[in-house]
């Protein structure tokens, strides 16, 4: 048993509907009334929420825990930032190919996972491990910057979606998609064959597999979905940042942010990922805001400030604050509550 | 000429590696016992090491000296850690664990960077330059002096866990945790014992390698990933297969930062951790399960 079983809910309520509907109406309309920071910061949650929905395919869905995704996303960035940096391919394009190279690196540790039994946090380390391997790996690499880093040309005032150039704007709602089309996607998924194998696996391998679920094609699938997922955030970054750094994109911190969002919101929920980057995004915003103006200089304390919202969570919630909320609040249906 | 070169290269990164060895050593005992990942282990060994350097920079202390009060210290911390939130995760599902621990070392390491700065701090030894030497080697006095302590931690250890009472009681719980409880162990304070003295362990690692490295809250991360690289490569649950893992480690990381270049050096670690996981899932001295 994973832990955590209940947490598909059986259907949403009126009253959840209702909320979800405003939820996403308030988001389409919010560049035209939020200033340029706020788009920002609403840019940087919507990112996180993204990434946590990928890495929930594996942890949420599947079970598998993955403490290395910050390697899909480099892995994404770096390969479609190299294609326009160097060959003049679009983002569009790339990211087909971003994908496919993070969806064989993902292949590749899981295949060494799933076939020699590497298990639950022996996985987790081999994932950390491949994502320092890049780390260091792309520190040496100078074709794209080495660890001097990697750069996108900017122009100012360039408008050409085609190549993903323009305002603050643009790549809210690139975001804002990219969060709908994977809460539509996972869903999907959790309702198909598929997610409910996973499910299965999940909760029970021995006897998922006795009731004659592929063990290795499950797992192996679940990463595949998250790694082709997650290294769409990474174009994202790579053309919206414009600039690239291993020490920043592939570390272990980042990889930590990654899974954030997830662990607050629910594992394994639909809405938890979004909502969890919706509470610890502007919390730590708001955090920066308060050191900044109280005019002190603490490097860490945002971090600091993470790592005691993990573990209050883990203590406390630790099903995550969506599923809890949505109880308090009777936005789903509980199991066995006539619809 | 070349030989005694990578002869000598070899043997100091054996003597670092026994240092690695005995950080890992800590985080086997928690694992073997409590079942429990100790993900914030780098973050204590580092802890180890400020502490070292304050009491260097306070009372003039060589780090020798300071190892045993780290290892008061830190056990203490692994006790009260252990018995506060530890504990209740036992149960819990092994990603519950980690995320509680992960959130534990984010803490410790960036208190450290609030704390301590990012900027590297080291003690000074009277014999921080001196060499010793031995046949045709010539290998750094204070690297001598902490493999040597290394060892002599390790052994206390290993007789501790062989002959003594509480010892053998902590290795019932390991072998058998319902069957310690039915005859009358007492899990968790057991536990708590051990945590305490995989983090003492930890301590004392962190202590010694200020001989050997300057302490940066950097550091932590990395030094969580070695050691649970060398517990793999060395095989779970076995003590001595860390000790040997950590010197394997040691040696490897050595002769790559001379052979690549030495920011490469640690690409080498993971190879090897691969390779092992690969060939050998259970890892070098480990049982298969």
């Amino acid at each position: 048993m994973s832990g955590l079983s209940g947490m598909v809910p059986s259907g949403i309520t009126g009253r959840g509907m209702a909320l979800l509907v405003l939820a996403a109406l308030g988001l389409a309309v919010a560049p035209f009334v939020a200033d340029r920071y706020l788009v920002s910061v609403l840019t940087t949650v919507l990112w996180f929420a993204y990434v946590g929905q990928a890495w929930n395919v594996m942890m949420g869905f599947s079970g598998l825990l993955s403490l290395g995704h910050a390697l899909y996303v480099g892995l994404g960035a770096y390969v479609s930032a190299a294609l326009f940096v160097h060959f003049g391919i679009g983002p569009w394009a790339g990211m087909v190919l971003a994908m496919l190279v993070s969806v064989v690196a993902g292949c590749v540790i899981g295949f060494l996972g799933f076939r020699f039994g590497v298990k639950g946090v022996h996985f987790a380390l081999l994932t950390i491990a491949f994502a320092e391997v890049a780390r260091i790996g792309f520190d040496h690499i100078t074709w794209v910057g080495g660890s001097g880093g990697f750069f996108l040309p900017v122009e100012a005032g360039a408008s050409d979606p085609l190549n993903l150039r323009g305002s603050p704007v643009l790549f809210y709602y690139v975001a804002l998609a990219l969060v709908v089309g994977a809460l539509f996607l996972s869903r999907a998924l959790l309702h198909s064959r598929l997610g409910y194998q996973w499910l299965a696996v999940r909760e029970e391998p021995d006897a998922a597999e006795a009731s004659g679920v592929d063990l290795f094609r499950a797992r192996m699938t679940a990463v595949a979905v998250s790694s082709a997922l997650t290294a769409l955030g990474g174009v994202f970054q790579a053309f919206y940042f414009n600039n690239l750094f291993p020490e920043q994109v592939f570390s272990m911190g980042r990889s930590i942010e990654i899974i954030l969002p997830a662990i607050v919101g629910g594992i394994g929920t639909l809405v938890g990922p979004i909502l969890g980057a919706f509470i610890l995004t502007p919390l730590g915003e708001a955090l920066t805001f308060l050191i900044e103006a109280g005019g002190l200089d603490l490097p860490g304390l945002k971090q600091l400030f993470y790592g005691a919202a993990l573990v209050v969570i883990v203590v406390f919630r630790p099903e995550g604050v969506w599923p809890w909320l949505a109880r308090r609040l009777r936005l789903v249906r509980q199991p066995g509550e006539g619809a | 000429m070349p030989i005694d070169y990578y002869l000598n290269i070899a043997a100091s990164g054996l003597l670092t590696g026994l240092v690695y060895g005995l950080a890992a050593l800590g985080l086997s005992v928690i694992f073997g016992v409590v079942r429990v990942v100790n993900f914030a282990h780098g973050e204590m060994m580092v802890a180890g090491m400020y502490g070292a350097v304050l009491l260097g920079g306070w009372l003039g202390l060589d780090p020798l000296l300071s190892a045993p009060l780290m290892a008061a210290l830190l056990f203490a911390c692994g006790w009260l850690l252990q018995r506060g939130l530890v504990n209740k995760f036992v149960e819990r599902p092994e990603h519950m664990q980690f995320i509680l621990l992960l959130g534990i070392a984010t803490i410790l390491v960036n208190a450290m960077l609030m704390l301590f700065g990012p900027d590297a701090r080291n003690v000074q030894v009277p014999y921080s330059f001196d060499t010793v030497e031995i046949g045709s080697m010539l290998l750094d006095a204070v690297r001598l002096r902490a493999g040597a302590a290394a060892i002599v931690v390790a052994a206390a250890l290993f007789a501790f866990f062989r002959f003594s009472r509480t010892g053998k009681a902590i290795r019932a719980c390991a072998d058998n945790p319902l069957g310690a409880r039915v005859v009358g162990l007492n899990i968790d304070g057991l536990y708590a014992l051990t945590f305490g003295i995989g983090a003492a362990v930890v301590g004392v690692a962190g202590a010694l390698m200020t001989l050997l490295v300057d302490a940066r809250p950097q550091l932590a991360p990395e030094y969580t990933l070695l050691s649970f690289i060398i517990v793999i490569v060395g095989g779970l649950g076995s003590l001595p297969g860390a000790l040997l893992g950590g010197v394997l480690i040691g040696m490897s990381e050595a002769l790559a930062g001379f052979l690549l270049t030495p920011s490469m050096k640690s690409l080498f670690s993971y190879g090897v951790l691969i390779v092992v996981l690969l060939l050998r899932p259970q890892g070098l001295l480990g049982k298969r399960s």
